[in-house]
């Protein structure tokens, strides 16, 4: 927040916000204050619609750690997934 | 028997940069004053409960205080989803944000209650828009806590924010008070060196504490960056500060 530097990755899928499912098509990350979460730093991930108004938004605050097992567990499961489906990490760069 | 006090607070419509209607927190002691005034600048995380309740608190101070809303043009709504939708923006332009900052300045100065003083007072990027505002004119006292991105390198400036405010420092026209905390990371220790050194450069009237123990936010007694020794000292200092040059 006070740095205002937020890295992006554009979606295609849904999330549940407060109001109920929504689709997303952007996801805002940044390593920056909390709002929520007790810490002073954590890994800030908003999953937003753009399309919608500023409440269309799925928030996440975690720990660094948090985060590191996060990206392995979806890394795991597009692993996982590809054995049935096909490369599905196709283009995931490291 | 206690002498009777009170205050009002309460929403207010100001005018803004371009002459756009813009809300504001207003608190003022009840009364004729004279009282001198503060506009208080909210921080990255928007406009949100603990700026009301600072506002409050330099009413019971004696202030006419007033805090506008920075984000009045990104959406209504949670103070933190607003303040996400800033965040994924790049922040508000630094032009808008003086232009909102001395028009609440202007509103404080049209009250029959005032001593025709004005500070300003911000944290966090509210710190980096009070030096700002200051460097623009009008305010007769700043108190800049712990303001990140004064001293900018050249990959930090953006469209919204141009440059960097240490860049404005020669136009400084108040007295300033600076609270930073010796673990924060953003401003670091380095960066309020770069500062008090381009203030010493200008010849302007500065009052700097550094505490030890803390970093960033450190007044923010909902977070877990409060620091309950260094944010009381600093209270203290600052309204000391205020009261020295905003006597009318």
């Amino acid at each position: 927040m006070c740095t205002w530097i937020v890295q992006t990755a554009e979606l295609n899928g849904s999330g549940k916000s407060a109001e109920g499912w929504i689709p997303l098509t952007k996801a805002n990350v940044c390593y920056d204050h909390p709002a929520h979460a007790f810490m002073e730093h954590s890994v800030n991930i908003d999953f937003v619609n753009e399309n919608g108004g500023t409440g269309d938004r799925v928030a996440v605050e975690i720990s660094a750690e948090s985060a590191r097992q996060l990206v392995s567990a979806i890394v795991a499961a597009l692993e996982e997934g590809s054995k049935e489906h096909g490369d599905l990490l196709a283009g995931l760069h490291a | 028997m206690a002498d009777y006090e009170g205050m009002i607070a309460e929403i207010t419509t100001v005018k803004g940069h371009n002459g756009d209607d813009i809300s504001a927190y207003f608190a003022r002691p009840l009364g004729p004053g004279p009282f001198p005034g503060v506009v208080l600048i909210h921080h990255a995380p928007g406009w949100d409960e603990w700026y009301r309740e600072a506002t409050r608190k330099f009413a019971h101070h004696g202030y006419l205080a007033i805090s506008p809303n920075l984000y009045e043009r990104d959406g209504s709504g949670s103070p933190d989803d607003v303040a996400a939708a800033v965040r994924a923006a790049g922040g508000v332009a630094d032009d808008q944000a003086v232009g909102d900052i001395q028009g609440s300045m202007q509103f404080l100065r049209a009250l029959p209650q005032t001593n025709g003083k004005v500070g300003v007072f911000g944290t966090c990027s509210g710190g980096r828009q009070a030096y700002l505002a200051g460097c623009a004119g009008g305010f007769d006292a700043v108190v800049n806590c712990w303001g990140g991105r004064i001293v900018m390198s050249d990959d930090e400036k953006s469209e919204k924010m141009p440059v960097a405010p240490i860049d404005y420092t020669e136009n400084l026209s108040a007295p300033i008070l600076g609270l930073f905390g010796n673990d924060d990371m953003n401003p670091t220790q380095a960066h309020v060196n770069a500062l008090e050194e381009a203030l010493k450069q200008h010849g302007k009237h500065y009052e700097f504490h550094r505490y030890d123990g803390a970093g960033h936010g450190f007044f923010y007694y909902d977070r877990p960056n409060y620091r309950i020794e260094q944010a009381l000292d600093g209270w203290e200092k600052l309204f000391r500060f205020l009261e020295e040059h905003l006597a009318a």
